[in-house]
Order: C-alpha cells, then sequence, then structure tokens
C-alpha cells in the first residue's frame, strides 16, 4: 500500500494547499471570497456522497438529511454559546455538526443500508422525506419557516481569532474542507476503503471472503453522515442561518448532480463537479430564470452519453493522448464543433422564448432579447428556424459521430464496469 | 360511526389512486429491472394533459387521450433514452429517470405556470353520492374507485388472458428464450414502460381533479409511491395492492383524528405537568410522516416487505 506521503500525491497535495491558500488573494471583491467559501461546503458535502455512490455504490436521494441536521446542530449550539450557556471554540463547531451528522448515521444508517442497490436509493429518498416532513412539525428546534439564525463573532477564539471578517471565515472553512478531504481520500486507501469497493462491485464475494456487505455499507454510510454534517457546521458557520431548505430533496438533488456531473469514478470527481455546478448556478442564475431547466438537460445528457462526468471524460483523452489517438479524436470533434453549435444555440433560444412565452400576459408579443438579435416569441413562425437548427445540429452530428465513432470516446470508466 | 365510514371510502379512494401508480411502477421493475423515479412525474403530466383536454374538448375525451399521451411519451423514454442508459448499468437508468423528473416538473412549470391550474370535477360527477347521517360521499370519489378497479381488473385480464399478455409474462421471467422464439424483446420493453407509464397518467387523470394540479404534485406523490413499494414488497403486484390500502385508509384516518399522547395520558390521569412537545404532537399532524414510519418500521421487522420474494 502507497502512504498518502508518497511522490506524486505530496506534488497535488501540495498544490491543492497552494491554490486554496492563494484563492481569495485573487480579488478584492466582497462576492468572490463568499464563492469560495460555497465552494468549500459544497466539495465536502459532494465528497462524502461520493463515498456512498462512487465508493460504495449507494446512490443516496436523501443525504441532505446529515447535512442539514447537522447544520442545525451547530446554529443551536453557537445561539447557546452566544447566550453564554455553554463554552466551545468556534473553530471546532463543525465538529459538533460532524458529530450530529454521524449520530443521525448511526440511527438512520441502521435502517437504509438494510437493503443495497436501487432499494437503497428510494428508502433513503423516504428517510430524506420524513426528516423534512418532521422539520415543519417541530417549529422550536427548526425554527419553521424563518429558520434558525446565530452569529459566528461572539467572543475572541483562539488567538484573537473571531470571524468577523469573510477572509477569516473562509480559511476557516478551507481548513476544515482540506483536512474532510484528507480524511475522505486517506480512506478510500484503508483496508475499510477497499471493502467499500468490493462491496459496490461484487457484493457475493465480498461476503465469500468473510465480511459483511451490510456492515461495511452501515460503516461507510456513518462515516459519510460525518463529512456532510462537518460541511452543514460550516454552512451554518457561513451563512449564519438555517432553514428547513438544507433538508430538502432539492439539496440531496444538488449533490447528486455536483458529484454526478464532476465524475463519480474518480476522487476528484465531486470537487470538479462542486466547484462548477456552484459557479454556474451563480453564473448561469444570472443569466437566465431557465437554469433548473439547463441543469437538468445537461445531467440528462451526461448519463446518456458520458456517465464518467468531467473526470471521466479527461480520463478517457489522456488514455487517448497516451496511445497516440489523441488527434484523431480531436479531428472529430472540430468537424462537430459547428453542428454541435447549431444544435445548442437552437435549443438555447427554444427554451427562452419558452420562458418568454411563458412570462408574458400577452400571448401574441412575447419580445426577447438573445445572440444579439431581438425575437419575438409570440409569432408562431418564429420557432421554425431554432427546431430546424436543432433537428439539422443533431442529424449531422449523429452522422459525424458515426463517420469517426466519436461517440464512443467518451464512453468511460466506473458505470461502464458494473454492467 | 359516520366518520368511520366516511374515512374509510375515502381511504380506499385514495388507495386505490396510490395503487394505480404504485402498479405501474412495480410492473416496469418486475420486468426491466428499471426504478422509474419520473413515475410521479407522469402521473403530473396526466393531470396537466387532462386539465388541457378538458378545458377545450371536455372531461371525458381527457379520461381516454391523456393516458394515451403519457404513454406514448413514456415509450419514447424508454426507446430514446433509457435503452441508451441501460449500458451503463441500473444506477445510469435511475440517474436518467432522476434527471427526467427533474425536466419534466421544469417544463410543466414554463408551459402551465408555477400556480395551481383549474383542474375540476366535471359537472355530471359532481354532487354526493349518498348521505350517511348528515356525512354525503361525494360522486367523485366513486367514480375514481370504478375507474381504478376496471383499470386494474382489465389490466389483469389483458396479463392473464391474452396473447399480448402471456408474451409479457414470459418475456418478464425468460427474455432470452421469449427472443429466441422469434419475439421483439426490447419493443415488448418499450410497450410495458409505455403501458405503466399510462397507469400513471390516468392516475393524474382521475387524481388532479380530486387533490391538486400543480407544480408540485410530483414532489409530493413520488416518494410516497416509493415507500409503498417498498412495504409492499419490491416486485411484487399484490403487496403493492395492500400496502396501498394500508397506507390510504392509515393516512385518512389519521388526518381526520387530532389524538395526541398527552390527551391519552390525560385521559389515563396521568399528571403531565410541562410535557415536551412531541407529546402535543397530534395524529392530524403526524399523518404527513405516517408512510415513512410505517417503511421503517417494516424494514426493521420485515426487510423484504409484506410480500416481497426475495432479499436483494
Amino acid at each position: 500500500m502507497k502512504t498518502l506521503f508518497s511522490g506524486r500525491r505530496l506534488v497535488v497535495l501540495a498544490a491543492y494547499l497552494v491554490i486554496i491558500v492563494l484563492a481569495p488573494l485573487l480579488s478584492p471583491k466582497g462576492y468572490w471570497v463568499s464563492l469560495l467559501c460555497r465552494i468549500g461546503i459544497t466539495t465536502v458535502f459532494a465528497l462524502s456522497f461520493n463515498m456512498l455512490l462512487g465508493q460504495t455504490g449507494l446512490l443516496s436521494f436523501g443525504h441532505a438529511v446529515y447535512f442539514g441536521l447537522g447544520a442545525f446542530a451547530t446554529i443551536h449550539l453557537l445561539r447557546a454559546i452566544q447566550q453564554h450557556a455553554w463554552s466551545f471554540p468556534i473553530t471546532l463547531l463543525p465538529l459538533a455538526g460532524g458529530m450530529c451528522g454521524l449520530l443521525f448515521g448511526v440511527a438512520l444508517g441502521y435502517v437504509t443500508t438494510r437493503r443495497a442497490g436501487t432499494t437503497f436509493a428510494m428508502i433513503s429518498l423516504g428517510i430524506g422525506e420524513m426528516v423534512a416532513a418532521s422539520s415543519l412539525m417541530f417549529p422550536a428546534f427548526f425554527g419553521g419557516e424563518g429558520g434558525v439564525s446565530g452569529n459566528r463573532v461572539t467572543a475572541p477564539g483562539w488567538f484573537g481569532i473571531t470571524y468577523a471578517t469573510p477572509l477569516q471565515m473562509y480559511y476557516l472553512i478551507a481548513g476544515w474542507a482540506f483536512l474532510c478531504i484528507l480524511a475522505i481520500y486517506t480512506l478510500t486507501d484503508t483496508p475499510l476503503g477497499r471493502m467499500a469497493n468490493a462491496v459496490r462491485d461484487n457484493p457475493e464475494r465480498a461476503e465469500f471472503v468473510g465480511f459483511d456487505p451490510q456492515w461495511v455499507r452501515y460503516l461507510i454510510v456513518v462515516l459519510a453522515g460525518f463529512f456532510a454534517g462537518v460541511a452543514g457546521g460550516l454552512a451554518a458557520l457561513n451563512y449564519e442561518i438555517v432553514t428547513a431548505e438544507t433538508l430538502s430533496a432539492a439539496t440531496s438533488g444538488i449533490v447528486i448532480m455536483m458529484a454526478f456531473v464532476g465524475g463519480i469514478g474518480h476522487f476528484a470527481g465531486p470537487i470538479i463537479g462542486a466547484v462548477l455546478i456552484t459557479v454556474l448556478q451563480i453564473v448561469v442564475a444570472g443569466m437566465t430564470e431557465a437554469w433548473p431547466f439547463y441543469f437538468g438537460l445537461l445531467f440528462a445528457l451526461l448519463v446518456l452519453y458520458a456517465p464518467g462526468g468531467i473526470a471521466g471524460i479527461v480520463a478517457e483523452h489522456k488514455r487517448l493522448f497516451d496511445a497516440g489517438q489523441l488527434g484523431r479524436a480531436l479531428h472529430g470533434y472540430l468537424l462537430g464543433l459547428l453542428p454541435f453549435t447549431l444544435c445548442a444555440a437552437g435549443a438555447i433560444t427554444l427554451v427562452e422564448m419558452a420562458y418568454a412565452l411563458a412570462n408574458t400576459p400577452d400571448r401574441r408579443n412575447a419580445p426577447l432579447h438573445i445572440f444579439g438579435t431581438t425575437l419575438n416569441a409570440g409569432r408562431p413562425f418564429g420557432w421554425v428556424p431554432p427546431i430546424a437548427a436543432v433537428i439539422v445540429g443533431a442529424l449531422l452530428l449523429r452522422a459525424i459521430a458515426r463517420r469517426t465513432r466519436g461517440r464512443d470516446l467518451v464512453y468511460t470508466s466506473l458505470l461502464q464496469r458494473q454492467v | 360511526m359516520q366518520f368511520v365510514v366516511s374515512s374509510l371510502l375515502n381511504g380506499v379512494a385514495y388507495g386505490l389512486l396510490l395503487f394505480m401508480l404504485s402498479s405501474g411502477l412495480t410492473l416496469i421493475f418486475s420486468m426491466m429491472s428499471i426504478l422509474n423515479f419520473a413515475h410521479a412525474a407522469f402521473y403530473m403530466l396526466g393531470a396537466y394533459f387532462a386539465y388541457q383536454i378538458s378545458a377545450t374538448i371536455g372531461f371525458w375525451p381527457g379520461l381516454v387521450i391523456a393516458p394515451l399521451l403519457v404513454g406514448f411519451l413514456g415509450g419514447l423514454v424508454e426507446r430514446y433514452g433509457l435503452r441508451k442508459a441501460h449500458r451503463f448499468g441500473p444506477v445510469a437508468e435511475l440517474l436518467f429517470t432522476f434527471g427526467l423528473s427533474f425536466l419534466a416538473v421544469e417544463a410543466v412549470q414554463l408551459v402551465w405556470g408555477k400556480a395551481a391550474v383549474d383542474y375540476r370535477v366535471p359537472a355530471l360527477l359532481q354532487g354526493a353520492l349518498f348521505t350517511f347521517r348528515g356525512t354525503s360521499y361525494p360522486l367523485y370519489k366513486a367514480f375514481m374507485m370504478a375507474v381504478s378497479v376496471g383499470m386494474l381488473l382489465a389490466l389483469y385480464a389483458g396479463l392473464a388472458f391474452t396473447r399480448v399478455g402471456l408474451i409479457i409474462q414470459a418475456a418478464l421471467s425468460r427474455p432470452e428464450m421469449v427472443q429466441a422464439l422469434g419475439h421483439d424483446v426490447p419493443r415488448i420493453f418499450t410497450l410495458v414502460f409505455a403501458g405503466g407509464t399510462a397507469l400513471a397518467g390516468l392516475a393524474g387523470v382521475i387524481g388532479g381533479n380530486a387533490l391538486v394540479t400543480e407544480p408540485g404534485m410530483a414532489e409530493s406523490m413520488g416518494p410516497i409511491v416509493f415507500v409503498v413499494v417498498v412495504v409492499g414488497g419490491l416486485g411484487s403486484l399484490g403487496g403493492a395492492f395492500v400496502a396501498s390500502l394500508l397506507i390510504g385508509i392509515l393516512q385518512t384516518f389519521m388526518v381526520g383524528l387530532d389524538w395526541s399522547l398527552i390527551d391519552v395520558l390525560r385521559a389515563l390521569h396521568i399528571e403531565t405537568g410541562a410535557a415536551p412537545a412531541l407529546t402535543r404532537l397530534s395524529l392530524t399532524q403526524l399523518a404527513p410522516i405516517m408512510p415513512y414510519l410505517l417503511m421503517v418500521v417494516i424494514l426493521i421487522v420485515r426487510p423484504r416487505g409484506l410480500m416481497g420474494a426475495r432479499e436483494t
């Protein structure tokens, strides 16, 4: 077994450390640091989710439970500290969120891990809904509609750090995120991590070797609950407010998207996904209100054409490069660029026209500014060019894909191996 | 007494609606091993299509056309989406339908807006069927029951006695053999998926106006249908039937009873003093999480579900 601090791993680790330390210094603007804070939190959350899906083959539709409950535990402790009912360093408060996630992992994981595979997915959804619905029944703890808020600046902590500035908060998140990433990575190398992979790939064989698959799954769910709880604790400290939405199916859904878009077959995949989706959420949501639609579309297309996610696509191209085939693939992509642009532009125009039409009271006059021109979504003939663009683009893409077999280039890794 | 009768009848109507949804899900699952996460989205589409059709042509044509439309969409999804995802295994299929459910909700909001639409019970079916000691029972609930029972009997007859039904049953257990005998098994799969989603669509048509037709209806129904299938035992139609009725009736009764633990304690003359919030929760408040609690209990006591055949 290779140790963590050997050769290339050490270089990658050091590079990552340098990046997270220097990142906030790149731009003095306030939203840059708050964006980085969000990325740090979602990175830990997405990695803890991938301990289940990528490492153990457990698709959870209710991972927000541990994140949300960790956040609520942290915010309540913060309030207790604020009222001097209790004393605890703020720096270590995410640990409390983690412990809460761990405890709920112990309790709920016992139920969810009774079955694996698709049943696990259904049960995790049910448990997630149960906790989300319960949050409305106990307004004293969950704060009802308004949520629970606190104030992280209470007393000077260690070395006089009060976390009053966003930058101090960022370094707290970055520090915790770094520790969590290190811990989750180390875990993949431990016997437990290896057994989790074995249970994912072939539970019967794992059982023959003498390990109870249910027990391995249970342990992983508990540990993933811990890290999700830490992420929740960080979120509670960062936003200083926790609402019932942190427990909702939407939170569980977005973490699935992050992990999958980034690539569940590689350790770095969920990190890529967390960065990308968090940035997209802000950038695309600022540009168009149709962003959930684009996210859904991107996700469904990735499942069909590149189930390895972004990390899978990168790995596949590295393999092509090593085999000296990258030139051929690039040739195919170059050919496909124009039809792809045509198809995408047509699809985007269609979606935007639909939104413009839905948002105007007068159904015959729905002006829309897109790609430097103004269209009227209210005129039926206005719909013909974008529809034609999508169809022509898709047909051309298919023809090119058949000729160059470019379609097969991005079929990758984990999901394919499972078949 | 009248509370028991009306709750029982309402519960059965709701339970049958749940069964229409869970039977389609179970059929698809036991045949193709696909867990259709978007099943409730098809239910929602059924309700919206029926709303649109009843606003233009009328309710009765909608009762037939809307499920057919939903089934057609389901067939397209299977043929051009799931068949691709199938190569990457069950997780990819599940994730694909998860993405679809997301898209469906967005699309519905796009076309019909974020607020609930005014999908009403037709005038012919309004009013009471009978009045029992001052409580009237709506005619539409009876109509819902009739449609569900009729549909399910037709489904059973179709599967058990027709040639297509027999081939489907054979393809369910021995797809390779059926393929070898010259039947187009992938096409049968498409047919089953279309049929299952059409059932969900029909449930939407008759449930959309009894409950409410809004973009959130898929998200509120989906988890409960999954719970029904887990409680009944994965892949078991009989189990799904029992679980649907059980959850339908239990939930309807709980909504009507505002008993709480503290009431029980007081009735037994036990001094409570400052009781914690937990004891003040009434059954009405607990009703939304009852299906999930039932699922937890079943999973602990009997992990394979009420009538599930095998452990997985």
